[in-house]
C-alpha cells in the first residue's frame, strides 16, 4: 500500500508538469487553432530564466588571500557574490530562494516572448494547413534552442531548491505510520501545489473575468465575437503571452528538479503532446486530467514487479496508453466533436 | 659487334643470387622507418596529430571537457612548453619535451556526445580527415569500446579515457586498444573491506544502474563483492543513461526492506540520482534497525561538486586524486592549477597519463610503426605518474596499479577539497587472471585506413 501511495505522489509532480505544459498548448490551439511545437521551448526558455536569475545575482567578486594556498600552490582567490556584499542577510537570502524569486523576472520576459512570437511569426500561419504550421514552429523551437546552447552551453546546469525546502515530507508521519516510512521530496510537493495553483488560476481567470469570457466565446465562435465588435485577435495575442508565462512558470520551479539545459523543451514537447492528445484536442481540462494520468501511470510503470512482468514498460507506457484511448475514444478523453477532424 | 666474354653461366647464376638475396635482406638492415608507406597515418611531415575524442555535450560531458584539458596540457610539455608537468616524473622515461621522435604534437578534437555512433564518427573522421596517428578520449565505456573497435580494424592505436567497464580490457579488448583507467572488478575488490567495516556484514542492498555496458559490470562485480561479504542484493533495476528525473525509480526502494542503495551511476547520471535519493529522505531512514546507507561504488571529484551536500560521507572508489602526496600527482596538480584555476580531475589525470604513455612508447620503439609501439606498451612497467608502480599488461593492456578508495568529504575547506582518500588497496590486490573475463587481443598486423 506505502509503495502504491509513494508512487502515485512521485506521479503528480510529473503530471503536474505535463498538465502545465498541455495546457499552454491546449489554450493555444483552442484560441487561435495553432498547433505550437515551440510549446516546449517556451518551458526551456522558463527555465533558463530562472538559471539567468541565479546567474546575475551570484556575480562575485574575487579577492586574493595572501595567508592561505591553492592546491597548486598560487595564493587562494576568496569569491563572494555581490549580491551578499551589499545586502548581507536578505542577499544570502535572495540567493537562497533565487528558483522562487526568478519567477519575478519570468512572468514580464516570458509575456514579452509569447506576444513577439505570435506578432512576428504564428500570426502569418493562421490560415496555412496544420502541417505547415507544424513544421514552421518546430523551426522555431530549434533556432530557439540552439540560441540557448551558444549562450548558456550544451551541459544541464543545476538550480538548487531554497535550503529550508531541500527536505522530504514526512507523509507516514501525516497519515499514521511509522517515521520516515512514507516520506516524499519538499520540492516535488511545492512543485505539485505551484502546478495546482497555476491551473486553477487559468481556468478562474477564464471563468470568473470578462476578458476570459470574451476569449471563451472567441474560441467557440471566433466570427460571431467578432461581428459584435470585440477584437477578439488582440485578445488572443494576449492569450498566446499568458499560454507561454504558464510553460515558462512551469519551467522556472521545474529546475531543481532537473537542471536545466538546452534540449529541455524537446525532452517534454513529445510527452506533452501525447497528453494534449490524450485529452481530446482543444480541451482545458482533458489536457490537465491527462497530464496527470499519463504521469502517474508513467511512475505506476516504473515499478519493479511491473516491470517484472513487462520489461521496458516504464519507456512506453505513455504511448502505449494513448494508443488504446485513441482506439477506445478517438477525440481523446475530453476531446469536442468537429475539432481537427474536418 | 659487341660480345659479352668471360661471363659463366655459373657467375650469373651467382649473380642473381646475391641479389635477391640483397633486395630480401635490404628491408631488415634499413628497418627504422622502413615500414613507411605501410601503416595508417605514417606522420610525413614536422607534425604528427593526436585525435582527442571526448563527450562535451550530454551525460558525461563535464567529466570529458576536463579530460581534453588534460590532454592538451600534455600536449604542451610534450612540446617543450610549461613547465614539463608528469614528464620530468615519469621513470623510465624516453621523453625529451621536444615532440615525438622530432616532430612537434599537433591535435584535433571531436564531441562523442555521450553516444556510440557519435564517437566512432567522430574518430573516423580524425582518422580519414585528420590523419590523427593515435585516437585517445572516452568517458562512457559504450564509447571506448565502440572506438577501440573501430581503431583496431583501420590500425590506429587508440587510449582509451575514461573507461570502467570489464569488458573493456575483458570480452571486448583488442591488440590497438590500451586503457590506464582502472575496471569494475577492481572497484569491487577495493571498496568490500570499507563497506564491511563501515556498514558491517548484514546488509540488504538495492541497486540502481545505468543500462549498457559499464553499468551492467560494475552492478556484477560489486554484486559479487558485496554477495561475498554476506550482503544480500534486494533487486537490480536497470535504469536509462540520461534520464534526469529518477525519482520513480527511487521511490520504490523506499519499501523494498533494503537498507543500502548502490548507485552505479556516473556523470550527470549521478549527479541528479543521489541528491535525489537524498531528498527522498533516504539517509534519514532506520531500515532492518540500521542507518539507512548509500553507495556510489565509482565516483570522481568533478561529480562530488555537482553533487553538492549530497556527497557528503558517501564511499566509493576512484583512479587517482589530485590531493595524492607522490611527486607526480604533485607536478601534475601544480601545471594543472596554474593553466586552468583548479585541481585537475581524474578524468582530466587518465587522459593526460596516457597522452604520455603513448608519446614515451614511440621514443621508445623510434618509430611511429603500430605494431612497434604496441609491443613497447605491452609489458610496460613504470612509475612517477601518480599511482605508483604500474604495469601495462600485455595479455588484456589493462593497467595494474593501487586502487583509491574515497568518502565524500564532510567538513570541506574549500569548493575543491570535495573527497577524502581513506584507503588505497594494493595493486597484488587489484590483480585478477586475464582469462577471468575472455576475449582477444587480434592480430598486431597494421592496416592501412
Amino acid at each position: 500500500m506505502n509503495v502504491i501511495f509513494a508512487q502515485l505522489l512521485n506521479g503528480l509532480d510529473k503530471g503536474g508538469a505535463y498538465a502545465l505544459i498541455a495546457l499552454g498548448l491546449t489554450l493555444v490551439f483552442g484560441t487561435l487553432g495553432v498547433v505550437n511545437f515551440a510549446h516546449g521551448a517556451l518551458f526551456m526558455l522558463g527555465a533558463f530564466c530562472a538559471v539567468t536569475f541565479r546567474y546575475l545575482i551570484t556575480l562575485e567578486t574575487v579577492t586574493v588571500d595572501p595567508e592561505k594556498l591553492s592546491p597548486w600552490g598560487a595564493p587562494l582567490e576568496i569569491r563572494t557574490p555581490l549580491a551578499q556584499n551589499w545586502l548581507g542577510d536578505f542577499g544570502a537570502v535572495l540567493i537562497d530562494y533565487s528558483v522562487p524569486i526568478s519567477i519575478l523576472l519570468a512572468i514580464p520576459v516570458m509575456l514579452v516572448i509569447g506576444v513577439v512570437m505570435e506578432r512576428g511569426l504564428i500570426k502569418h500561419f493562421y490560415r496555412r494547413t496544420h502541417a505547415e504550421q507544424i513544421l514552421v514552429t518546430f523551426g522555431l523551437a530549434i533556432v530557439l534552442q540552439e540560441i540557448v546552447r551558444s549562450v548558456f552551453g550544451a551541459n544541464p546546469i543545476p538550480q538548487p531548491a531554497p535550503q529550508d525546502l531541500r527536505g522530504a515530507a514526512d507523509f507516514g508521519v501525516w497519515l499514521g505510520m511509522a517515521p520516515n516510512v512514507l516520506t516524499y521530496p519538499l520540492w516535488r510537493l511545492v512543485y505539485f501545489l505551484f502546478s495546482i495553483g497555476i491551473i486553477g488560476a487559468v481556468f478562474a481567470f477564464l471563468h470568473f473575468t470578462t476578458f476570459g469570457m470574451v476569449v471563451r466565446a472567441g474560441m467557440v465562435d471566433r466570427e460571431t465575437v467578432g461581428l459584435i465588435g470585440i477584437d477578439i485577435g488582440r485578445r488572443f495575442t494576449i492569450m498566446f503571452g499568458i499560454a507561454a508565462v504558464v510553460a515558462g512558470l512551469a519551467g522556472v520551479m521545474y529546475t531543481p528538479l532537473l537542471p536545466p539545459n538546452y534540449h529541455l523543451g524537446m525532452d517534454f514537447l513529445v510527452l506533452s503532446f501525447v497528453v494534449v492528445v490524450v485529452g481530446g484536442m482543444g480541451s482545458l481540462p482533458g489536457a490537465v486530467a491527462a497530464g496527470f494520468l499519463l504521469g502517474i501511470l508513467q511512475s505506476f510503470a516504473s515499478m519493479t514487479g511491473v516491470k517484472a512482468i513487462i520489461p521496458g514498460i516504464d519507456q512506453i507506457i505513455i504511448y502505449l496508453v494513448a494508443v488504446v484511448i485513441l482506439l477506445v475514444r478517438p477525440r481523446g478523453l475530453m476531446g469536442r466533436r468537429g475539432v481537427m477532424e474536418s | 659487334m659487341t660480345r659479352i666474354t668471360g661471363v659463366s653461366r655459373r657467375q650469373v647464376l651467382k649473380g642473381a643470387g646475391a641479389g635477391l638475396l640483397t633486395s630480401l635482406a635490404a628491408p631488415m638492415v634499413f628497418s627504422k622507418g622502413a615500414w613507411a608507406q605501410d601503416f595508417c597515418n605514417n606522420p610525413t611531415g614536422d607534425t604528427v596529430t593526436f585525435g582527442f575524442n571526448v563527450p562535451q555535450t550530454g551525460s558525461y560531458a563535464e567529466e570529458g571537457l576536463d579530460q581534453l584539458k588534460g590532454y592538451q596540457l600534455a600536449v604542451k610539455h610534450l612540446n617543450g612548453e610549461g613547465d614539463g608537468g608528469m614528464i620530468n616524473t615519469l621513470k623510465p622515461s624516453a621523453l625529451k619535451g621536444n615532440g615525438i621522435l622530432g616532430k612537434k604534437v599537433a591535435f584535433v578534437t571531436g564531441d562523442t556526445q555521450t553516444k556510440t555512433d557519435a564517437a566512432r564518427d567522430s574518430a573516423r573522421r580524425m582518422i580519414e580527415r585528420d590523419n590523427a596517428i593515435m585516437v585517445t578520449g572516452s568517458v562512457s565505456s559504450g564509447e571506448a569500446i565502440a572506438v577501440q573497435s573501430l581503431c583496431q580494424e583501420m590500425g590506429v592505436i587508440y587510449m582509451s579515457g575514461l573507461t570502467h567497464s570489464n569488458d573493456t580490457t575483458g570480452k571486448d579488448k583488442r591488440r590497438y586498444g590500451f586503457r590506464h583507467y582502472f575496471n569494475a572488478y577492481q572497484s569491487g575488490v577495493a571498496i568490500a573491506p570499507f563497506l564491511a567495516q563501515e556498514y558491517g556484514r548484514d546488509r540488504r542492498a538495492y541497486h540502481l544502474t545505468a543500462d549498457y555496458t559499464w553499468g551492467w559490470t560494475q552492478e556484477e562485480s560489486i554484486k559479487a563483492a558485496t554477495e561475498q561479504l554476506g550482503w544480500e542484493t534486494v533487486a537490480t533495476v536497470r535504469t536509462p543513461l540520461g534520464i534526469g528525473d529518477f525519482s520513480q525509480y527511487i521511490t520504490p526502494v523506499q519499501n523494498s526492506g533494503a537498507d543500502v542503495l548502490i548507485l552505479n551511476h556516473y556523470g550527470h547520471d549521478m549527479v541528479n540520482s543521489l541528491p535525489q535519493a537524498v531528498q527522498f529522505g533516504l539517509r534519514d531512514r532506520q531500515v532492518n534497525g540500521k542507518d539507512f546507507q548509500i553507495v556510489v561504488p565509482m565516483f570522481s571529484e568533478l561529480m562530488a561538486v555537482g553533487a553538492g551536500d549530497a556527497v557528503k560521507g558517501i564511499i566509493g572508489t576512484s583512479n587517482w586524486h589530485w590531493n595524492l602526496p607522490d611527486d607526480g600527482s604533485k607536478a601534475f596538480t601544480k601545471s594543472y592549477g596554474e593553466e586552468y584555476g583548479a585541481p585537475p580531475s581524474q578524468s582530466s589525470h587518465t587522459g593526460y597519463v596516457q597522452a604520455l604513455l603513448y608519446a614515451d612508447a614511440c621514443e621508445r620503439a623510434g618509430t611511429f610503426y603500430p605494431p612497434e609501439v604496441i609491443k613497447a606498451l605491452e609489458g610496460f612497467e613504470f612509475d612517477g605518474l601518480g599511482n605508483g608502480p604500474t604495469l601495462y599488461r600485455d595479455t588484456d593492456h589493462q593497467c595494474f596499479k593501487e586502487v583509491l578508495v574515497v568518502r565524500g568529504n564532510m567538513s570541506p575547506t574549500s569548493k575543491f577539497d570535495v573527497l577524502d582518500i581513506i584507503g588505497h588497496t594494493s595493486r597484488d590486490e587489484v590483480t585478477y587472471d586475464p582469462a577471468m573475463f575472455g576475449g582477444d587481443l587480434g592480430p598486431y598486423d597494421p592496416n592501412n585506413c
